[in-house]
């Protein structure tokens, strides 16, 4: 789950992490409401948008003016103009695609003097299950290019969960950093306070991107990324009021109501299968008939009779989706009880597109029983290479 | 022979008392595995009763610590079917009683947990598969977690996947086959985990029993592609299938598994099969013919 800049914020500031004072805006007033609580002379109105390279981004409107998504205004005045311009237009950076994102909410900050700009996240890393943080002197750029470009740059360090970070390990970040004397120290508290907000916020991922140097040889955190891990929400109870919904695709948010792992996609097979891999598979090889899948969507093991039926119903309210593959090989998902809850669900939505079914595993003729014996048009298949056939058959019979 | 588990593994569970401990419990009792007993706090003492699929009744004493249980009863292994809130103090609870081998079946135990128990893994006498995993099956001998034990047949192929259900897909199809399994190994799809793709090859390739290797991995990460050389700078070799799912997903998007991403450029579904080419590994085009890429290339007619 992933927040917005003004959010990060609050939470590295929460843990002590140098970062400037900021104010949150959705209406123009707001924004100058901020300004005026500001010291100034500089402020920095900056788009809230889940998507980077906001700073090099355009806006799609022409009354929007032809600054980008980050923008400095030298006056309070300066500030409300700006929030006009920003606010309900269309933001488009490398990161949104060439539709954009509307911006809904700015973020108005203290200006800060930059001496320098550097690069620190931290991030779970899966190859030696430890919080490792990302260090880099290249700062404000694009840190992806800058692996690719010139990976020397970039250092990374792994912590030790028994003990969190050390003296050493933080003297390793400001090395990387090229930091000394007193900004080395603040470096090491900084890596502390870091690691202690990532910990006990359950994060999966966060970047400082870029952390500076003030002119007044201060460290600061200029940028915030967050992204949470969703495993850990149910001890997060905070995070339903940080979740945007209008960052989120509708039918995924659905979705994610019912705990289903839904993905949309722009294809004409809608997809319903149990396990993530499956699920992979069931795309990959639609794929390699020539067709392309309307959606990813996993099920889960433990399924039950209302998360299928929601699934099934989140599936035909897309009106790209010409046919239907449902694919199970039950392990913990039995057969049978799956078999009930699609019978369940055509009888309430009805059926006005192909459905085929593949069921495999725990009870699998009981499932098949049931399936038959509803008396529903539904084709059914015998494997993967089977259904997917007829799937894509049944989608260029209709065509 | 075969690997990790056998029909001597004892094996003890915790969360028996769950609806998904019992159904899954019933199923390993009438498979043969040779279950001691359950645990769940507060239910020491107590007798789990099940019902086995053909409806003979089934029952198990329960204990309220794994120490406890495994002194009782004997635990060469226990499995987990813990809510993730409580997976995770679950799996050092076992490593504490030294389990030799703890099968964590549950999914979404929060990643953090799994870096504090992965730390307690090193040097402690326990080996972990999963969580979020199917779990572990020697056919006809012993049946750990949540594969259907219908598909499998003994035979010589040893299985290793990061997917549950994809699991299913290649056992079935080695199967139909008629090469049939030494043991199925489903590692997980979580980012932080126990048993990785080199352990469980490590195994196979050591066991004489194990003629042929199929891996199934995916998106995400970069455990394919250290397996890969790891296969490749091996003395010894076995013929070896691969498949990896998730080459239609989209950039940036979590598929389900917390790992399954590519992100950053890197965990891509075509760098992956690159690697395993290279290694020597025959890949699969489609995941509806792992059985039969490999019963070919045993054939000697591979591509």
């Amino acid at each position: 789950m992933n927040i917005h800049e003004h959010q990060a914020k609050a939470i590295l500031r929460q843990f002590g992490a140098p970062v400037s004072s900021g104010y949150a805006a959705f209406t123009v007033e707001e924004a100058l409401e901020g300004a005026a609580k500001l010291d100034g002379p500089l402020f920095v109105v900056k788009s809230q948008i889940h998507a980077g390279g906001r700073g090099k981004g355009k806006f799609k409107e022409a009354a929007a003016g032809e600054k980008g998504g980050v923008r400095l205004a030298r006056s309070p005045e300066d500030v409300g103009l700006f929030a006009t311009q920003m606010l309900g237009n269309t933001l488009v950076t490398v990161q949104t695609g060439p539709a954009g994102r509307v911006v809904k909410r700015l973020y108005i900050e203290q200006g800060s003097d930059i001496a320098k700009e550097l690069y620190l996240s931290a991030v779970v890393d899966r190859g030696t299950g430890r919080v490792s943080f990302i260090a880099s002197t290249e700062g404000g750029m694009d840190i992806e290019q800058v692996a690719h470009d010139s990976p020397e740059k970039i250092l990374t360090i792994s912590i030790d969960p028994a003990t969190g970070p050390t003296e050493d390990d933080g003297q390793e970040v400001a090395e990387a950093l090229g930091l000394s004397g007193d900004l080395g120290k603040q470096c090491i508290e900084l890596v502390k306070t870091l690691y202690r907000a990532f910990v006990e916020s359950d994060m999966a991922m966060l970047e400082v991107n870029p952390l500076i140097i003030t002119q007044d040889q201060r460290l600061l955190c200029l940028d915030a990324k967050v992204s949470f891990d969703e495993n850990a929400a149910f001890r997060h109870p905070e995070w339903k009021e940080l979740r945007d919904l209008n960052e989120e695709d509708p039918k995924e948010i659905e979705a994610s109501k019912h705990e289903l792992a839904y993905i949309a996609l722009d294809g004409d097979i809608g997809c319903m299968v149990n396990g993530a891999g499956l699920a992979m598979a069931t795309l990959d090889i639609i794929q390699l008939y020539g067709m392309a899948p309307a959606n990813f969507l996993d099920v889960g093991g433990g399924a039950s009779k209302e998360k299928i039926i929601h699934a099934f119903k989140i599936i035909t309210a897309d009106p790209n989706v010409k046919a239907i593959l449902i694919n199970i090989f039950g392990g913990i998902l039995r057969c049978d009880l799956l078999a009930d809850s699609v019978v369940e669900a055509v009888k309430e939505t009805g059926l006005t597109v192909p459905l085929v079914v593949r069921l495999s595993g725990t009870n699998e003729e009981k499932g098949k029983q049931i399936l038959r014996d509803s008396g529903l048009a539904i084709i059914p298949a015998n494997d993967l290479d089977d259904a997917a056939q007829k799937a894509i058959h049944a989608v260029r019979g209709a065509a | 022979m075969s690997v990790l588990v056998n029909s001597s593994t004892r094996v003890i569970c915790q969360g028996l008392t769950g609806k998904t401990g019992t159904f899954h419990t019933e199923h390993a009792i009438a498979y043969g595995t040779k279950m001691t007993g359950g645990v769940t706090p507060g239910k020491g003492g107590q007798t789990w009763t099940g019902k086995l699929p053909d409806g003979q009744a089934a029952s198990l004493p329960m204990f309220n610590s794994v120490a406890e249980a495994k002194e009782q009863v004997g635990a060469d292994a226990s499995v987990i079917y813990v809510p993730p809130p409580f997976a995770a103090a679950a799996i050092e609870e076992a490593i504490d009683a030294e389990i030799p081998l703890i099968v964590t079946i549950t999914e979404g135990i929060p990643v953090l947990d799994m870096v504090r128990v992965k730390r307690k893994l090193e040097g402690s006498n326990s080996i972990l598969i999963g969580p979020n995993c199917p779990g572990v099956l020697t056919p006809n001998e012993c049946k750990i977690g949540i594969m259907p034990g219908s598909i499998f047949r003994r035979g010589s192929v040893g299985i290793v996947s990061r997917s549950g259900t994809l699991t299913y897909e290649a056992v079935a199809q080695t199967s139909a086959a008629g090469l049939g399994q030494t043991t199925a190994v489903g590692i997980g799809g979580d980012p932080v985990k126990g048993l990785e793709f080199i352990d469980v090859l490590e195994m196979f390739l050591a066991d004489p029993e194990t003629q042929s290797i199929v891996m199934i991995g995916e998106i995400g990460g970069a455990a394919e592609e250290e397996a890969a050389d790891f296969i490749r700078q091996s003395k010894v070799k076995k013929p070896m299938v691969g498949f990896i799912a998730g080459r239609a997903a989209p950039k940036g998007r979590r598929m389900g598994h917390a790992g399954a991403i590519v992100a950053g450029g890197k965990g891509g579904a075509e760098d992956k099969i690159e690697a395993m080419k290279s290694a020597g590994i025959l890949v699969a085009p489609s995941p509806a013919v792992i059985g039969r890429t490999l019963a070919d290339m045993l054939a000697g007619k591979a591509a």
